[in-house]
């Protein structure tokens, strides 16, 4: 019973971070009807900057702080020069495009950094505490990561729900012909969206290698984690991209802990394609049809 | 080319127009043609082999098993509009099945090896095409992405059968007596032999099921669905059949790989092996055959070049081997941004722009020549019209597409 417990709160843990990474998905495929595979390894990459600073006796907020904005400006340069020209063609392409990058980005890491797996001082203790005569696992680290998560999607809520700008990206996403006839510059909007799916990410790679063990292909896995909780949630909804994280969190968490953790990739694809087989538009769709 | 639109009514000079192998007699046989010319193939990559040392002979084995699998993919890709990331994954089921078949069965003849791994990544083709025919675009490449990750899961996880982590040792089938004494080469170099033999094969069935009513209708379903689905063409029939035709050459591609390697084991068998593929075939051309030897070539001998070049650069090992993922990936990018058609149909397109240029110079000499063919009633700018068709770019604009 307390290994159910316990897996299953190592599952929330998970699944925060996951949902973290699938909004940034969504952020981008709402914008501009794009996957970015290329998410993952640019999550990498900011991840290895701040572990850089952290080696070097810096402080973690810092290179929390130089992460983040590392992702951000990233997010803008690979929109604004790289995916824009294959924006309008055919999908195929900015498929093409993102798995470039994301190949090119990882073995640049390895040639910067190496290719061993560092380790990532936890930015909190590692100690769980005890309820009653029950030991939890939840440890410090995790409630920060659960915290974090929480923290930066309520605040991507906030931009986007009351504020002039998240009106114009809803604006820009939503149609680029009206909003630019109404003065929106969709272009520069896009641009953002991207800077913030940067920014997002590469907390969800932070938060993913805090305490652990990472090198340039640890976010493969993360990557199609993601892209499963995003699928699952439908692809455009924040709040279904979150539910998606979390289930993916507890499949991991449990298959790892009752089958293997050499099969959790497979459970994500089972589920993935279950997914797209029977509910094409996500768990929460209305009953619009959607061409998967 | 397409001599079609200049020949004249008369038919006298188009006979002698008809370019290359179609010319001779005997060869109006499409099966016959790409016959002649795999053997052909064949006969050069076996004086090219006699001349090469056992390094560059290894080399060429490796060519050989990426040709089935970039082929197989290319096919899929740019015939049938499907993009799969998992072809490494594939790869990985038809080195298994061959690993495990010549360790349990040490006698069993090569070939029916190779069939047997056939069989079993056909039939994973069947299953993972049946979900893919239903996916485009990103949903197709998510999902197959995540069968490129999660396969080597699978190996460790059965360990007993598939040797886990380690991997499972292979032990190439030698080569006969005959063999060496009639090529004067060494066991070394067999499969080099080997394998170019059943390249050229799968080349060869391959350029065939192109261009019978098969590749028409893959071609038919990626250019247009509705228009594939009104002329009775069953849509996810088309897609599963070409998912399976590609896994199949995948499979073949794995059984090659693992003899080549003489080992199969999960560290082989990537993302990056998946994308490198990809790499090949946009480099190649989408749905160009030659385009995917061309990639094949490129992807064994690019890879050792561009190391070195990282290791003169003062790179450790490690970084050094990585230099040649890094190129890769801004290839895809670059390509993808300056010319998606990929080399060969880059080099196509020019071509076929220069004809109709010359075409239209040609068609402008004859209209000053004869100014009054067709009667003035149907008038000049209904034939101008019908001549610009095939004289504009729009030419290109179709290849752009395809």
């Amino acid at each position: 019973m307390t290994r159910l417990l316990n897996l299953l709160l190592n599952g929330v843990t998970l699944g925060a971070v996951y949902a973290a990474f699938a909004l940034c998905l969504v952020l981008i495929f709402r914008a501009t009807r794009i996957i970015n595979f290329a998410q993952g390894a640019q999550a990498m990459f900011t991840t290895y900057l701040a572990y850089e600073l952290v080696s070097h006796g810096q402080p973690y907020v810092l290179a929390f702080v130089v992460a983040l904005a590392a992702g951000f400006l990233l997010g803008a340069f690979v929109e604004r020069v790289v995916v824009r020209p294959v924006e309008t063609g055919p999908e195929i392409n900015a498929v093409i495009v993102t798995l470039g990058l994301f190949v090119a980005i990882e073995a640049l890491a390895a040639i910067l950094f190496g290719n061993q797996f560092q380790s990532f001082p936890a930015p909190f203790g590692v100690d769980g505490f005890r309820v009653g005569s029950v030991d939890l696992a939840l440890t410090g680290n995790d409630r920060y990561r659960i915290v974090a998560v929480l923290v930066a999607a309520g605040l991507l809520l906030a931009l986007f729900r009351f504020t002039n700008l998240g009106l114009r990206l809803r604006a820009a996403a939503f149609g680029q012909e009206v909003a630019r006839l109404l003065g929106v510059r969709v272009g520069r909007m896009l641009t953002l969206g991207w800077a913030l799916a940067g920014l997002f990410g590469s907390l969800a790679g932070l938060l993913i290698a805090g305490g652990s063990l990472f090198s340039p292909s640890y976010m493969q896995g993360v990557v199609v984690f993601g892209f499963t909780a995003a699928v699952l949630g439908g692809l455009d909804s924040f709040g279904g991209a979150v539910v998606g994280g979390l289930v993916l969190g507890f499949t991991q968490s449990l298959v790892a802990g009752y089958v293997a953790s050499s099969l959790v990739t497979m459970a994500a694809l089972a589920i993935l394609i279950l997914v797209l087989l029977l509910r094409p538009g996500g768990l929460f769709s209305s009953s619009v049809a959607r061409r998967v | 080319m397409s001599t079609a639109i200049t020949s004249t009514p008369a038919g006298g000079p188009a006979a002698t127009r008809e370019k290359g192998l179609k010319g001779l007699p005997g060869m109006r046989s499409t099966a016959l043609r790409h016959l002649l010319l795999m053997v052909l193939a064949y006969v050069g990559v076996v004086l090219l082999l006699k001349t090469l040392d056992p390094f560059r002979a290894s080399q060429m084995a490796s060519v050989a098993y990426f040709i089935p699998a970039v082929a197989g993919l290319t096919v899929l890709t740019g015939l049938n509009g499907q993009i799969s990331l998992g072809h490494g994954a594939l790869m990985a089921v038809g080195a298994y099945t061959a690993a495990v078949l010549l360790e349990r069965a040490p006698g069993l003849p090569f070939v029916v090896v190779v069939l047997g791994a056939v069989l079993v990544t056909a039939l994973v083709g069947v299953v993972v095409g049946a979900a893919a025919a239903r996916l485009h675009g990103p949903y197709l490449a998510g999902a197959t992405l995540a069968l490129a990750v999660g396969v080597p899961g699978l190996a460790i996880y059965f360990e007993d059968l598939l040797g886990g982590e380690q991997g499972l040792r292979v032990r190439p089938p030698q080569s006969p007596d005959w063999f060496e004494q009639l090529t004067g080469a060494t066991s070394r170099t067999y499969l080099a032999y080997l394998g170019w033999a059943l390249a050229l094969v799968v080349l060869f069935l391959l350029s065939n099921l192109l261009n019978s009513r098969v590749g028409r209708q893959w071609r038919a379903v990626r250019d247009n669905e509705v228009a594939a689905q009104l002329a009775g063409i069953d849509l996810g029939r088309s897609r599963v059949v070409a998912f399976v035709v590609s896994a199949a050459c995948a499979g073949v591609a794995g059984a090659l790989y693992a003899c080549v390697i003489r080992l199969a084991a999960p560290g082989s068998f990537t993302l990056v092996l998946s994308l490198s593929l990809l790499t090949a075939i946009v480099i190649g051309g989408l749905g160009s055959l030659l385009g995917a030897v061309i990639g094949s070539v490129l992807l064994v001998f690019l890879a050792p070049f561009l190391t070195d070049r990282g290791a003169a650069f003062g790179l450790s090992d490690i970084q050094s081997a990585n230099v040649a993922p890094l190129v890769y990936g801004l290839v895809l990018v670059l390509l993808m941004l300056i010319a998606p058609r990929g080399l060969v149909g880059t080099v196509r397109l020019k071509m076929l722009q220069r004809q109709t240029a010359g075409l239209r110079a040609a068609q402008r000499t004859t209209e000053l020549d004869t100014p009054a063919q067709g009667t003035p009633a149907q008038g000049t700018p209904a034939q101008g019209t019908g001549e610009q068709g095939t004289g504009h770019p729009s030419t290109g604009d179709h290849q752009v597409r395809s």
